[in-house]
């Protein structure tokens, strides 16, 4: 199938819809054509994006993306997000975690859950993965995309909510590089503003608006790696997850020095 | 069937607010059944009352009320009689559903009812940005906390939920339906009635009704001995808002949420809306739950589809 032939693309999804066309979560088909579209421009006009690794995207069954997460703007999510329903000969939804303030956001609040994504409560990711659908986790979470251009690609501390859920659903995990995103808004922290505002970190760019609001038209690598799969109990002392994290996070980082050698210019 | 068999002796059960549209739905039911002899408890007459319903026109808080179960002849009671009029004094409202319901409660336990039923609500868990797509019976019930205004629904379910554990000879069901909607003047159904009802701009929740006759079944199914415990009850599935409300034609008019509340508050004063302000969230937010307790235990699955369920609400005449 052409990448470029989004309506049967869309219709190849697997989408569990009821007669008028939502899944349970608020997906419709109608409304992610229309977003897929955009997102494709994005992805093959914007972004210049090229995929490695696709062959490792799993076709069907339940699978946890793990991803690293930069770039002051969530266009990493949309990325990624686009690789797997453009790249590969069956296109896949990859469901992302959306933070618990958007629900609040007007418009954000419904047209994400339109395009299949969902609030980030583990809940949500235990009953999407028991129907053997996919979902993106960035266990670096706000710390990952917010850290200022000085610390680009070192990855900030994982969570280990995304490895309790990989062992207590038996889900494999498909670690995801991302090049490119922390060069699209290179900000710096003002610890100063952040205190005043009590947010948890207060970027700035060095050019008008000075916030992070138009990403910088780099050119994306996205590197999905072997699905990785791990066992154990779920409810293991806080050192075991950690310790099995740590193996993601490795193989993470690796793809990611690996795709920082490949790569010949930020923009082209 | 032997005509001049001696007819075993029906089990009582007493439904309160029976006089209410869901009252009459869940007693016709109940009727059909032929095993239960019916006894209403309500303030209001009961209309077109079958003669062999028994009906007591008295205030749950009242000597009365006791009066009915000092017997000890009754076998369930069916408590449905939970007021939430948005045009009642709080005060009033408040000592009705509570009082009113550690009464009841009492009454069961001293005058040995096997069986209590309470129809509670799904929205007592409250409407939340960070809810999860589908609560189950053991999340917190949070309804209260940005609007007091549901704080006497989650108390009579928690009033409910202690009897549950400390009465342990008396089989008690808390039954959590979500949106009923039917020919039954509650939030739900009236909302959708309107012809340019409030919506939210830039809102779109998901949401889950279920058919009042669903209710009635689920109602029923509470009732065969040996069932206890907390049940959500679910319909037929999950749609957003707009959808229900393209499905029936409405026109809904946006408000952009900062002035939804002073709004509506003022239109609902001066009786030009009866849209109820503490109900703005359940047009915001999730608050959907996960039936699949009752489905396991109770057996129970809606019979009504999603459009026959959505269309209900017209079925009023």
């Amino acid at each position: 199938m052409p990448d470029d032939d989004i309506v049967g693309r869309t219709q190849a999804l697997v989408v569990r819809g009821n007669e008028f066309g939502f899944d349970e979560f608020g997906l419709s088909r109608d409304s992610f054509r229309g977003a897929a579209r955009v997102a494709r421009w994005l992805y093959r006009n914007y972004f210049r994006a090229s995929a490695f690794g696709i062959e490792h995207i799993p076709a069907q069954g339940r699978a946890i993306f793990v991803s690293n997460h930069s770039g002051q703007l969530p266009f990493d999510g949309l990325v990624i997000a686009a690789a797997t329903f453009l790249e590969p000969p069956q296109p896949r939804l990859v469901r992302s975690m959306v933070e618990y303030f958007v629900p609040t956001v007007p418009f954000a609040s419904y047209l994400f859950a339109r395009w299949g994504q969902i609030t980030g409560t583990p809940e949500n990711c235990r009953r999407l993965l028991a129907s053997e659908e996919a979902v993106l986790v960035f266990p670096e979470g706000a710390r990952g995309i917010s850290k200022p251009f000085s610390k680009r690609y070192q990855l900030a501390e994982f969570g280990k909510g995304f490895m309790r859920l990989a062992l207590e659903m038996q889900a494999p995990i498909v670690p995801v590089a991302v090049i490119g995103a922390e060069e699209q808004a290179p900000a710096i922290n003002v610890k100063l503003l952040a205190r005043l505002l009590g947010t948890p970190s207060f970027p700035v760019v060095p050019y008008p608006p000075f916030v992070p609001l138009v990403p910088l038209p780099v050119k994306y690598r996205v590197y999905f790696g072997e699905p990785m799969m791990f066992t154990g109990d779920p409810d293991d002392d806080e050192d075991v997850l950690d310790e099995k994290a740590k193996i993601v996070k490795n193989r993470i980082q690796s793809m990611i020095h690996l795709g920082l050698r490949e790569r010949e210019h930020v923009f082209w | 069937m032997p005509t001049d068999r001696t007819l075993p002796r029906l089990r009582k059960v007493v439904i309160t607010g029976i006089s209410g549209r869901l009252g009459r739905i869940v007693a016709r039911r109940l009727h059909h059944d032929l095993d239960w002899q019916i006894v209403g408890l309500d303030r209001r007459p009961m209309q077109g009352r079958p003669k062999d319903i028994e009906h007591h026109q008295v205030d749950l808080r009242s000597k009365k009320a006791r009066d009915i179960f000092r017997v000890g002849d009754v076998d369930a009671l069916v408590h449905l009689g939970v007021m939430h009029d948005p045009r009642a004094r709080p005060a009033e409202l408040y000592s009705w559903n509570i009082t009113g319901t550690t009464k009841l409660l009492e009454y069961c336990q001293a005058y040995r009812v096997p069986k209590v039923v309470l129809v509670s609500s799904a929205n007592v868990y409250g409407p939340r940005p960070d809810n999860p797509q589908f609560l189950t019976e053991d999340a917190p019930l949070l309804a209260a906390q940005r609007f007091p205004q549901m704080r006497d629904l989650v108390e009579i379910d928690h009033l409910v939920s202690t009897f549950l554990w400390r009465a342990q000879q008396v089989e008690t069901v808390i039954l959590r339906p979500v949106h009923i909607v039917g020919p039954v003047h509650n939030a739900p159904s009236n909302y959708l009635r309107i012809e340019r009802p409030p919506i939210l701009l830039g809102f779109d929740p998901m949401v889950q009704l279920i058919h009042v006759q669903d209710v009635a079944e689920a109602i029923a199914s509470a009732l065969v001995p040996g069932r206890r415990g907390i049940y959500n009850l679910v319909g037929p599935g999950e749609v957003p808002l707009s959808a229900v409300l393209k499905e029936l034609g409405r026109e809904p008019v946006a408000i952009p949420h900062p002035f939804a509340k002073p709004i509506l508050s003022l239109a609902f004063r001066l009786g030009i809306s009866s849209f109820p302000v503490a109900e703005l969230d359940f047009i915001r937010y999730v608050c959907m739950v996960d039936g699949r307790r009752a489905s396991a235990e109770l057996g129970f699955r809606p019979q009504f589809g999603l459009r026959d369920t959505i269309h209900a609400v017209d079925e009023l005449a």
